[in-house]
C-alpha cells in the first residue's frame, strides 16, 4: 500500500538552514547537509528545502547546497523559492533536487507550469500555493492565494487554482494555509480536504502543526497525500520516528524501514 | 570490478543516479557517444522526461542501435523509470513512439479513474513490492524484500510474458510491473537511487552481479 510521507521542511538562506516565527527572528539553524543526514537517519520519506530569501544573486550558493545534500542523502528532494525561468527549474534539477517548487512565478506567468511540466515532466514540478481564507471563521466564504509570505493578496480563489495548475501538469500542490502557519494550532482541514478531493495532483498539507495528532489530522480529514511539517522537527520536539509510530498506531499507512524497525 | 556505464543522453539530471552508484561502490563513467556505449561492460540506463524524447534523444546519436548491440551480447543491464520503459516495444505516452523492443510489451498510462477513487497521478511515494511466491527472489533485488521503495510515474509497463515479471507493485487496487528482466537485464518502475538504504543496497547487488 502507498504509504502517507511525511516530509521535515527545511527553510534556507545563503545556503544555511534558517528558522523564523512567522517571517520574522530569523536564527541561523545549521548546517544544511547535517540537518539531512539527521532526518535521513531518522526515516523521513522526503525532504523539502525553501529559500526564503531567493534572490537571485544567491542562486548559486543555493546551487552548491542542493548539490552537497544530494551527495549525502538519498531520497526525494523538493527544492523552492525564487524560481522565475524555466533556466532555474533546470539549474536545480542538475544540482540534484528532484522536484522543484514554484510560487509566485506561477501565479506572474500563466504558461509558466505548462510549459515546466512539458519540458520537465509532472513529476518533477509542485506548485505551492500560499492560502488565506476570506473570512477567517468561515470556510464556506473560500480561500485566495497570496504571495509575499502572506503579506500580498492576488484575489485568484486558491481552490480553483490548485485545480488548474494540476490540470496544468503540476504533479504536485504544496499547500500552506497563511491562517494557520506559524500558530502550531493545526492544519486548515477544510482547505486540505477541499483542495485534496477536488484535484488529481498529490496534495501536500503545510502550516501550523504542534502536534502529532495534527499530522494525523491532515492525513485522515485532510486526506492528504503527505504532510510538511518544520518546527516539530527542527527543534526536535518529536523525532520523524515518533512521528511515525503515532501515525501507525492512529491506523496511517507509513513506511517503517528495516534498519527503523525494531 | 567492471565500470559502470551511466548513459547520458542528455536529458537532465543524472547526478541522483551517479552519487548513488558510487556510494554502492560503482565506479561510474558518463557515456553519452555509441562508441563508447559498444565499449561498456556494465550499463545503467537512468529515467528523465517524457518518452518519446529519450528515444529521439537515443536515436539522434545512434545510441539506440548501440544499446540494443550491448543488450542482445549479454552485458549486465539495469534500466531505471523511464530507462526500463524504453526497452519495452511501444509507448501510448503522448501519442504512439516505438522503444528498443528488447523485452516484448508496451507501456500505458494508469488508469483515469484513479483519482476519482482517491489514488492521486503521478502515482508518488513509497510503497510495497511483490514478489511471486514460486519463484526465487532475483539476486539483485533480494535486498528489497520487506522494503518500500520511491516510485514517481503516471505510465507503467506491461510485458507480454509473464516470466519477464520480477516484482509487482499495487496502487489501490491497480496491480503493475515494479521490476522486469530478461536474462542479463533488470529494469525497475521505482528509483532506487532515492529509496535510500534498500536502494542503495540493491544498486550495491546490481555493481556486483554476475549473471550467469
Amino acid at each position: 500500500m502507498l504509504s502517507k510521507r511525511i516530509i521535515p521542511c527545511l527553510d534556507v538562506a545563503n545556503g544555511r538552514v534558517v528558522k523564523g516565527v512567522q517571517f520574522v527572528d530569523i536564527i541561523d539553524a545549521g548546517d544544511p547537509v547535517e540537518a539531512a543526514m539527521r532526518y535521513d537517519a531518522e526515516g523521513a520519506d522526503e525532504l523539502t528545502f525553501l529559500d526564503i530569501r531567493a534572490s537571485h544573486e544567491n542562486r548559486d550558493t543555493l546551487y552548491h547546497m542542493v548539490s552537497e545534500v544530494a551527495e549525502h542523502v538519498f531520497m526525494p528532494l523538493t527544492v523552492g523559492g525564487g524560481v522565475r525561468e524555466l533556466g532555474d527549474i533546470e539549474n536545480l534539477l542538475h544540482a540534484g533536487a528532484d522536484k522543484v517548487s514554484i510560487n509566485t512565478t506561477a501565479l506572474r506567468k500563466p504558461e509558466f507550469v505548462r510549459q515546466a511540466a512539458e519540458r520537465f515532466g509532472s513529476s518533477t514540478i509542485v506548485v505551492a500555493i500560499d492560502a488565506r481564507r476570506n473570512q477567517a471563521d468561515d470556510p464556506a466564504a473560500g480561500w485566495q492565494c497570496y504571495t509575499h509570505g502572506g503579506r500580498q493578496a492576488t484575489g485568484v480563489d486558491a481552490v480553483a487554482w490548485a485545480q488548474k495548475m494540476s490540470d496544468d501538469g503540476a504533479g504536485e500542490i504544496l499547500l500552506t494555509s497563511m491562517d494557520a502557519d506559524g500558530t502550531q494550532a493545526g492544519y486548515d482541514i477544510a482547505l486540505t480536504r477541499t483542495v485534496a478531493e477536488r484535484i488529481s495532483a498529490n496534495v501536500v498539507a503545510s502550516g501550523g502543526v504542534g502536534t502529532l495528532e495534527h499530522l494525523a489530522a491532515g492525513l485522515l480529514e485532510g486526506k492528504a497525500d503527505a504532510v510538511l511539517a518544520a518546527s516539530i522537527f527542527h527543534f526536535g520536539t518529536y523525532s520523524i520516528g515518533q512521528a511515525k509510530d503515532y501515525l501507525a498506531a492512529r491506523g496511517i499507512a507509513v513506511r517503517r524501514s528495516a534498519a527503523h524497525r525494531d | 570490478m567492471s565500470c559502470i556505464a551511466l548513459v547520458d543522453y542528455g536529458m537532465g539530471n543524472l547526478h541522483s543516479a551517479r552519487k548513488a552508484l558510487e556510494h554502492a561502490g560503482g565506479r561510474v563513467e558518463l557515456v553519452s557517444t555509441p562508441e563508447a556505449l559498444l565499449q561498456a561492460e556494465r550499463i545503467v540506463l537512468p529515467g528523465v522526461g517524457a518518452f518519446r524524447d529519450c528515444m529521439a534523444a537515443l536515436k539522434a546519436d545512434g545510441m539506440d542501435e548501440a544499446l540494443l548491440t550491448r543488450l542482445q551480447q549479454g552485458v549486465p543491464f539495469l534500466g531505471i523509470c523511464l530507462g526500463m520503459q524504453v526497452l519495452l516495444d511501444v509507448s501510448q505516452e503522448f501519442g504512439q513512439f516505438q522503444g528498443l523492443g528488447h523485452i516484448p510489451g508496451s507501456v500505458k498510462p494508469l488508469p483515469e479513474d484513479l483519482p476519482s477513487l482517491g489514488y492521486k497521478i503521478p502515482h508518488m511515494g513509497w510503497n510495497d513490492l511483490a514478489f511471486a511466491k514460486d519463484r526465487e527472489v532475483h539476486p539483485v533485488l533480494e535486498p528489497l524484500v520487506g522494503e518500500q521503495v520511491y516510485f514517481v510515474h503516471s505510465y507503467y509497463c506491461a510485458p507480454e510474458n509473464p516470466a519477464h515479471m520480477l516484482a509487482a507493485c499495487s496502487y489501490g487496487s491497480f496491480p503493475f510491473a515494479a521490476a522486469i528482466g530478461l536474462d542479463h537485464v533488470v529494469a525497475v518502475q521505482f528509483h532506487p537511487e532515492k529509496s535510500q538504504r534498500a536502494g542503495l543496497a540493491m544498486l550495491e547487488r546490481f555493481v556486483h552481479w554476475m549473471p550467469d
